[in-house]
């Protein structure tokens, strides 16, 4: 099935791109997504901790199973507003 | 409550904030209070000489998001309206990039909305800030590595 993924902030500028529609196998969950694409770039374990998860614009945890077509966005952790 | 999204207005902005919508849309004629909340971008930051902050957001959750959190105020205080406005962008020394107005019968509930309307954006919306800095800039909130805000406030919201 396939998957459009965004990357916002810091995410975006580590990899360089803010989105991006990838081929998954069927039954995937967020986690399928994320360690698929640590593979391509280990160095996302860094920031594993602090992403949060939404598909169709609603907070989700990683063991989400995704569905065809469904946007999968990597929250890094968010800044709004003015300084604490 | 039936009327909930006539009672409320969230929005994200490219330009400057403008008060006065925020002021005109909470006005009402049972309203003895209205609080707002205006975040404004400091020139100094953990030490560094800030010289602009730049905003971005995803768009449509965010506003869902705000939204969101301002049906909760109006859940869970006497309020009558409430209006959140987030700009994006560069953001100069100054400037206002977010603010908040709440109106109510009588201040209490107004202060309390408003003040819980800006922790929770802060925690959940998805709109980040980078700060560009004498010899550098930085995603705010990145730098720290922790589990993450929303997990933060799940925790808050079950003490």
């Amino acid at each position: 099935m396939r998957i459009k993924l965004r990357y916002f902030a810091s995410l975006r500028e580590r990899l360089g791109k803010s989105e991006e529609v990838r081929e998954v196998p069927a039954g995937a969950t967020i986690e399928t997504v994320w360690e698929m694409l640590k593979r391509e770039r280990p160095d996302l374990a860094v920031v594993e901790r602090s992403i949060a998860f939404a598909v169709a614009q609603e907070y989700v945890d990683k063991t989400h199973a995704l569905q065809d077509n469904d946007e999968l966005a990597f929250i890094p952790p968010v800044s709004g507003g003015c300084y604490v | 409550m039936s009327d909930t999204p006539t009672r409320i207005l969230c929005k994200i902005t490219q330009g400057p904030i403008n008060m006065q919508e925020l002021s005109d849309f909470v006005a009402d004629p049972g309203a003895g209070a209205m609080t707002t909340f205006v975040g404004t971008t400091r020139n100094t930051n953990d030490g560094r000489h800030v010289i602009r902050l730049e905003y971005e957001c995803y768009p449509g959750m965010a506003e869902k998001e705000m939204t969101k959190i301002a049906a909760e105020a109006l859940a869970r205080w006497p309020i009558l309206k409430i209006a959140m406005i987030h700009r994006l962008g560069q953001v100069d020394i100054g400037e206002a990039s977010v603010a908040i107005a709440v109106s109510s019968g009588h201040r209490h509930a107004a202060f309390e909305a408003c003040h819980y309307a800006i922790n929770q954006l802060k925690e959940t919306v998805p709109i980040w800030k980078k700060e560009l800095y004498e010899g550098g800039e930085l995603w705010i909130g990145s730098q720290t590595g922790t589990t993450g805000s929303l997990q933060r406030v799940q925790e808050e919201d079950r003490a």
